[in-house]
């Protein structure tokens, strides 16, 4: 891979056209569309999402047909209204491992600036930082989002048919299926773009995946251990809990309902957001 | 052109740059010049953006660079040649830069084509020599077609090859009218390159003027001569008030005094001489002799300016003094 010297003097580009070409909203956005295909760890991390979540899933699921179909006839008679009445979320469940996943790429997206040191070319390229982040968070959310809704409605579509084999499924068109499901890629979103606002925030791959799997994994895990006393003031503002409700069927008077929980998490995401975009623009890069 | 007014960047207890002040004007090579840790690239840092002033303010043509309506067009920059994601390709490099500032995409392969970089366009760049991630950063700097092109200590690192093509390459662009300003430890390789000097020290500006200026200014003239009469001839210099500052056998070294004066000095007191020459102190003497004082640290020693002047006279001609 050798490259031939050549005589800087003997040839120059062709001169650019004198009308000033402008650097605006519409450029950003397709630059950053084209960073964000154009590297492999993007590939490596939805098809990522995508497997674990699904494959999650439909375990969950065949898992629960399993037990079902050991049980005796009295019992399964009880326990099929159950399962028929959770089988949306019971084929999505797997978005619990999504959610990490999606929170990596959602921490690359700006901290693989700051490892590789390209920040500081971007920038130079359009020192208007405010049209850099907010080109970025509009690109990587869509992405996300189209992979988020092929991850949730994969999972429930295989889900079900797991379901299908002792007729527990749900379908698409009950109530409320369809606002999980599109919730379910909505909710896995809205995760990334947490993780963005946190890895503006630290600046570092680590430490903004560290802090996205504390804040979305660990304090739901964790806020399984609270007194019942305590639970029934926090739960409901636990990110898992709240972003959750809009694919997870919650039982108890506790929880937000679906939009509310989703609009909870969505201002989790914001302030993670907005604050690293403070930052962003103020800070030496 | 740029322009910087009291530029002054502080890093908690640091001052990296001191009340700068200088005008870059178009069309030449600007050689930014100063020892390592002098505050170049924090200079050029400010004037990008990419940090903010202290105090003071940088402008390019006229206003803060970060309210360019088309910054490629304006200034293309080189301050590292590693800025980049090494798990992208140099063409998709180069075009995720072009669409910020909406270049046109045959503006990328052209660029590629300047730099030689054509065959390995498709390559992911982390796989590059630095000599070819210098040439990816600096076909980045020409995408826009820029009228100012900054480079930031271009040729550490980098073989003879490429020392000389990055040297062609600024000339090259001056030629077309272009504004470029170049950073490098070395007064060698400004000698070789620049039109016009700024050399600072500590963040602080030393000297900015012509290369030609820095040089006359600067270059102590030294007489060399050879006598076997050496005390009535030292005993004369000294009258006049020359300076003998070395003294080998039965030579000596003089400052102050042209060669012709010495030769007239000689003549009356009766010294017969055996050599009679004059030697010019280098550039890089000169510019070694202008930032002794700054030079931030030494080696086996702690900062410069707490060690005691013991270089007597060499150190006090800084200008930082």
């Amino acid at each position: 891979m050798t490259v031939t010297a050549q005589a800087a003097g003997s040839q120059r580009a062709a001169v650019l056209p004198a009308r000033a070409t402008r650097a605006g909203f519409g450029g950003a956005l397709r630059s950053e569309f084209t960073k964000i295909r154009s590297v492999r760890s993007t590939y490596w991390t939805l098809f990522a999402m995508i497997v674990i979540t699904i494959g999650i899933s439909a375990l969950l699921s065949w898992g629960r047909i399993q037990d079902y179909a050991s049980q005796p006839a009295v019992v399964q008679a009880h326990e099929a209204l159950r399962i028929r009445s959770r089988a949306t979320e019971f084929s999505m469940f797997g978005l619990i491992l999504g959610q990490l996943v999606i929170a990596v790429l959602g921490a690359l997206t700006i901290t693989s600036e700051y490892s590789t040191g390209m920040i500081r070319t971007s920038l130079t390229v359009m020192p208007r930082r405010g049209t850099v982040y907010a080109a970025k968070a509009v690109v990587f959310t869509l992405v996300a989002l189209v992979a988020g809704l092929v991850t949730s409605f994969g999972s429930y579509f295989i889900g079900q048919a797991i379901f299908a084999t002792h007729h527990l499924n749900s379908s698409i068109g009950q109530p409320g299926v369809l606002r999980a499901v599109v919730g379910g890629g909505l909710f896995l979103a809205v995760c990334g773009l947490l993780s963005y606002g946190i890895g503006a925030l630290l600046r570092s791959t680590a430490g903004a995946i560290t802090a996205s799997v504390a804040l979305l994994f660990v304090l739901f895990v964790l806020s399984g251990f609270l007194p019942s006393s305590w639970a029934v003031h926090v739960d409901k503002w636990i990110p898992f809990n709240a972003g959750g409700a809009i694919w997870e069927n919650l039982s108890g008077v506790n929880m937000f309902s679906p939009w509310v929980g989703f609009g909870v998490f969505c201002a989790y995401a914001a302030v993670a957001v907005v604050a690293g975009g403070i930052l962003f623009r103020t800070r030496d890069a | 052109m740029i322009e910087a007014r009291g530029l002054t960047k502080r890093f908690g207890d640091k001052l990296a740059v001191d009340q700068l002040s200088f005008t870059i004007e178009p069309g030449r090579i600007t050689g930014f010049l100063g020892p390592n840790g002098a505050g170049k690239t924090t200079t050029m840092r400010l004037i990008l953006g990419l940090d903010h002033p202290t105090g003071g303010s940088v402008s390019v043509n006229g206003r803060e660079f970060s309210r360019s309506a088309s910054p490629m067009r304006e200034v293309g920059a080189l301050l590292d040649a590693k800025a980049m994601h090494g798990g992208r390709s140099a063409y998709n490099h180069l075009l995720c830069l072009a669409q910020t500032n909406g270049l046109p995409r045959r503006r990328v392969g052209d660029v590629l084509d300047l730099v030689g970089l054509t065959e390995v366009a498709g390559k992911r760049s982390k796989g590059f020599s630095l000599g070819m991630g210098q040439r990816l950063g600096i076909a980045a700097a020409l995408l826009g077609d820029p009228a100012i092109l900054m480079f930031d200590e271009p040729v550490n690192g980098l073989d003879p090859e490429g020392i000389l093509w990055i040297r062609s390459l600024m000339k090259q662009l001056a030629g077309e009218g272009r504004t470029v300003f170049v950073s490098s430890h070395l007064m060698s390789e400004m000698e070789n390159t620049a039109d016009h000097l700024i050399v600072i020290g500590r963040g602080r500006l030393i000297a900015d003027c012509s290369v030609a200026e820095f040089i006359e200014r600067n270059s102590v003239q030294t007489v060399r001569v050879r006598t076997p009469q050496l005390d009535p001839l030292v005993a004369a210099v000294r009258r006049v008030g020359g300076r003998v500052v070395a003294t080998a056998g039965d030579a000596i070294m003089i400052h102050g005094l042209a060669a012709d004066k010495v030769g007239d000095l000689a003549y009356e007191n009766g010294v017969r001489l055996h050599e009679l020459a004059v030697a010019q102190a280098s550039l890089e003497e000169a510019y070694m002799e202008q930032t002794a004082a700054s030079v931030e640290f030494r080696a086996g020693g702690g900062p410069a300016a707490e060690e005691p002047a013991e270089a007597g006279d060499r150190v006090s001609t800084g200008g930082v003094a």
